[in-house]
């Protein structure tokens, strides 16, 4: 194997590696800390059904977002749901040996790349010319958004035009990262920095903005059934103050009970 | 009041996004509260000399107590959906008061002391230092949000600007910089029992002259019951109801529905007060001890049901928090001790707790209630969905049921109703202004900048629909309009109570000897509650 194929294949190893562990202790501090109170936001569903359908609606069509701003909707949309297709037609690298027929039904997802690249210029071009939105802008969000556009870019380049990558040579390279029976993998540049630029997007995962993704999940004003006067909810902490009388402002306003 | 000049917004004939005004709304904040109002909450009296220490490690206690503060912390990606929907921002065009960027004031100093970015790339990440500066930033800023939440409503992570704005206000109170107005006042609710600091003899002839005047202007003895042991319903009501216009008429109104149901009913002097500051400083403690007076309350007098007057942030204190706080709700499981010896002796054929508008609501869909309705043929009237009761609760049960029922209400006395714009209405709501701990002379500037959407749309339909009332059922909001409304040409005394609405339809004509009430309904000469001993507040 060539150095720079080692690089990468280690590389790989060690971004996917922050990445679970990173999102796995984020999704755990999320999922232990408790929400003392109900806090839905109107409209709220009074069902946990009701909830499930609110959060597949958020995840899906991002609701909140289109009652709110339609560009950043349309932009914010055309992104993630180009990356969505993308993702899933690049599953075929990583699927040792020949793909099942449904990956032909995939091929068209290749255009899903331009929906991406559109989507996220659109928000680049907002974040910079719409003064509300650089004034909440930190350098960390400009280039959030200049690296996954260089990903786009950078795959756009290797599919629609001359400047193609190996593919069969990237399928034994992804694929043998899975089946830990490792190969070389092409040196284009592009291809090179497409790659690199997702590792450490990978990397980058857990202790940045794109903790939106649990996140979201997570959200009390969302996931939460609207029965607070039928049911009580109480969370731990409140629960272990209330039966040791704690809270301390017994002691300078009187006891209650 | 040593206010300083400023320029009343004028009204657009639609709402646009302001550009960014740098600075306009920088200022020492509202007053400071000092020891004398500190000390009982249990706060430092001035800050502290390590202030810095003891806030951060506030900041981290917080995030790994409310899943909230951490959640919304972590997952903003600053997309800008929320920049135009803040209040004060329209009015104020101060960038400081986008939601975002409120948040930002607490999230930079999360980033630099929690996050690995923040705390080895803080130029990159935006992460900042919680210094004199910043403090002072926060003290201003986070007391120009009401906690409305209509950015939370518009965010795609539901991110919510009044739990960051709860906690940043926990934190300075944690190093003894409050505001002097919601403290000096939860002092106030929690020895005397009210917000207003009126001991219970002052209560009680407030009531009695309200009866005299009630009988007098409309023929029927009407009540208004102070600690009637074993009446069925406990009303808890904001203690503006006793006293200030035009709350004072809703009052009025309830005590008619009540009489005209012929149901026994009390108020209580030891939990004389809806409201609930402890929500809006952030802190659980204090809230639930405000909340436990009620709970106290309920259990001596033991009543049935406990029913909340109109008053947004008490409605969602008391509908959202108030079986977690005390116990008054249903559904608690049998081993709960603390919520069962109170949830078995409330009635679970009624809601727990009951608002007044779900209440009269009822009474009017079984036909209970006559109403002349010409009575206020004089009006065009229009309801302004206060921010806690539209976005933080329900009612009757049914999805969107804060919208409906208080609106069912108004059109069963009214002939002539009509909407704001759509997008200034139910949960999209404009804050009233004042909402949050912010209803306080001191803080003026804001206040009236604020209430500039709310005044726009109600302009359109002065205009277009001739209405010349505006209904609410949130004491703040009715306190705040009054205040503001002159300030843009509409009469003051446009803004009522819903049940100041109902109170002049409904016709009073229940036979007077089947009362149902038990003991003395209308007669209470010993109060079963002894007023606590700590009627002043000096």
């Amino acid at each position: 194997m060539s150095t720079i194929s080692i690089i990468f294949t280690a590389l790989f190893y060690i971004s996917l590696f922050i990445f679970i562990v990173g999102m796995g202790r984020k999704i755990y501090q999320f999922s232990v800390t408790p929400a003392p109170l109900k806090i839905p936001t109107a409209p709220t569903p009074l069902t946990q059904t009701g909830v499930v359908f609110r959060m597949i609606r958020e995840v899906t069509l991002f609701e909140s977002l289109f009652r709110s701003n339609k560009w950043i909707w349309l932009f914010g949309f055309l992104f993630h749901f180009g990356l969505l297709l993308v993702l899933v037609r690049h599953l075929r690298y990583f699927i040792p040996g020949d793909l099942p027929e449904i990956f032909l039904l995939m091929q068209p997802f290749k255009y899903a790349a331009f929906a991406m690249v559109i989507g996220l210029g659109g928000l680049l071009v907002r974040r910079i010319f719409v003064p509300r939105i650089r004034y909440i802008s930190a350098p960390s969000d400009y280039l959030m958004l200049l690296m996954l556009i260089i990903i786009g870019v950078s795959g756009v380049i290797m599919t629609f035009t001359n400047n193609h990558t190996d593919v069969i040579m990237v399928k034994a390279f992804a694929s043998g990262l899975v089946t830990f029976d490792w190969a070389n993998l092409p040196t284009e540049t592009h291809f090179l920095v497409h790659l690199f630029l997702v590792f450490v997007l990978l990397a980058i995962f857990p202790i940045s903005k794109l903790l939106h993704v649990p996140g979201v999940f997570f959200s009390p004003t969302r996931n939460q059934v609207d029965d607070a006067r039928k049911k009580r909810h109480i969370s731990p902490w409140a629960l272990k103050q209330e039966k040791e009388h704690a809270v301390k402002l017994d002691q300078t306003l009187g006891k209650d009970e | 009041m040593a206010a300083k000049e400023f320029d009343i917004p004028k009204l657009p004939t639609y709402i646009e996004i302001p550009e960014l005004n740098h600075g306009v709304m920088d200022g020492d904040g509202p007053f400071k509260s000092v020891e004398e109002f500190q000390k009982p909450l249990g706060f430092p009296g001035e800050k502290i000399d390590n202030w810095q220490e003891v806030a951060i490690a506030k900041m981290g206690e917080l995030k790994s107590k409310y899943r909230s503060v951490q959640v919304f912390l972590d997952s903003c990606v600053k997309c800008g959906a929320c920049t135009d929907k803040c209040h004060y921002f329209l009015g104020s065009s101060d960038p400081k008061n986008m939601p975002v960027a409120r948040q930002d004031l607490f999230r930079s100093v999360y980033r630099r002391h929690f996050t690995f970015a923040g705390k080895y790339f803080p130029k990159l990440v935006g992460a900042k230092e919680l210094d004199d500066d910043m403090l002072d930033d926060w003290y201003n800023y986070f007391h120009q949000c009401s906690q409305c939440r209509r950015c939370s409503v518009f965010c795609p992570y539901g991110i919510d600007t009044a739990e960051i704005s709860m906690a940043a206000r926990e934190i300075l109170d944690t190093v003894g910089v409050g505001q002097k107005y919601c403290n000096q006042i939860l002092g106030k609710a929690l020895t005397v029992g009210n917000n207003l600091g009126l001991p219970e003899p002052a209560l009680r002839d407030t009531l009695i002259d309200l009866e005299e005047e009630v009988e007098e202007d409309f023929g029927a003895p009407v009540k208004y019951p102070l600690d009637v042991k074993g009446a069925e319903i406990l009303l808890i009501t904001p203690s503006a109801d006793f006293f200030a216009e035009p709350h004072i008429d809703g009052l009025i109104g309830y005590g008619k529905v009540f009489y005209q149901d012929g149901v026994s009913w009390t108020m209580s002097s030891y939990a004389s007060e809806g409201a609930n500051f402890g929500m809006f400083i952030g802190s659980y403690d204090i809230m639930r001890k405000a909340a436990l007076r009620i709970r106290k309350a309920a259990l001596d007098l033991e009543v049935s049901r406990v029913m909340v007057g109109e008053c947004g942030h008490a409605w969602r204190v008391a509908y959202s928090f108030w079986n977690t706080l005390s116990g008054v709700g249903a559904g608690a499981q049998s081993s709960d001790e603390h919520a069962m010896r109170l949830q078995k002796q409330l009635d679970d054929r009624y809601p727990q707790p009951q608002h007044i508008i779900e209440y009269t609501h009822d009474l009017i869909q079984r036909g209970k209630l006559n109403f002349d309705k010409s009575e206020n043929d004089d009006r065009t009237v229009t309801f302004h969905d206060s921010c806690n009761v539209a976005r933080a609760t329900n009612m009757g049960g049914i999805e969107g049921g804060q919208f409906i029922l208080p609106r069912d209400v108004i059109k069963a006395v009214c002939n002539n109703y009509v909407d704001m714009e759509r997008s200034t209405i139910k949960e999209s709501t404009f804050c009233c202004g004042g909402g949050g701990g912010l209803l306080t002379d001191d803080l003026m500037e804001i206040r009236v900048k604020g209430a500039m959407p709310r005044m726009q749309a109600l302009k359109e339909v002065e205009k277009n629909e001739g209405v010349n009332t505006l209904a609410a059922i949130c004491a703040i909001c009715k306190s705040q309009f009054s205040k503001v409304l002159p300030k843009f040409d509409f009469d003051p005394y446009m803004i009522v109570s819903v049940h100041q609405l109902v109170s002049a339809a409904i016709i009073l004509d229940k036979p007077q000897t089947t009362n149902s009430s038990p003991d003395g309904q209308t007669d209470a000469e010993e109060p079963v509650i002894e007023a606590e001993e700590t009627a002043e507040t000096e």
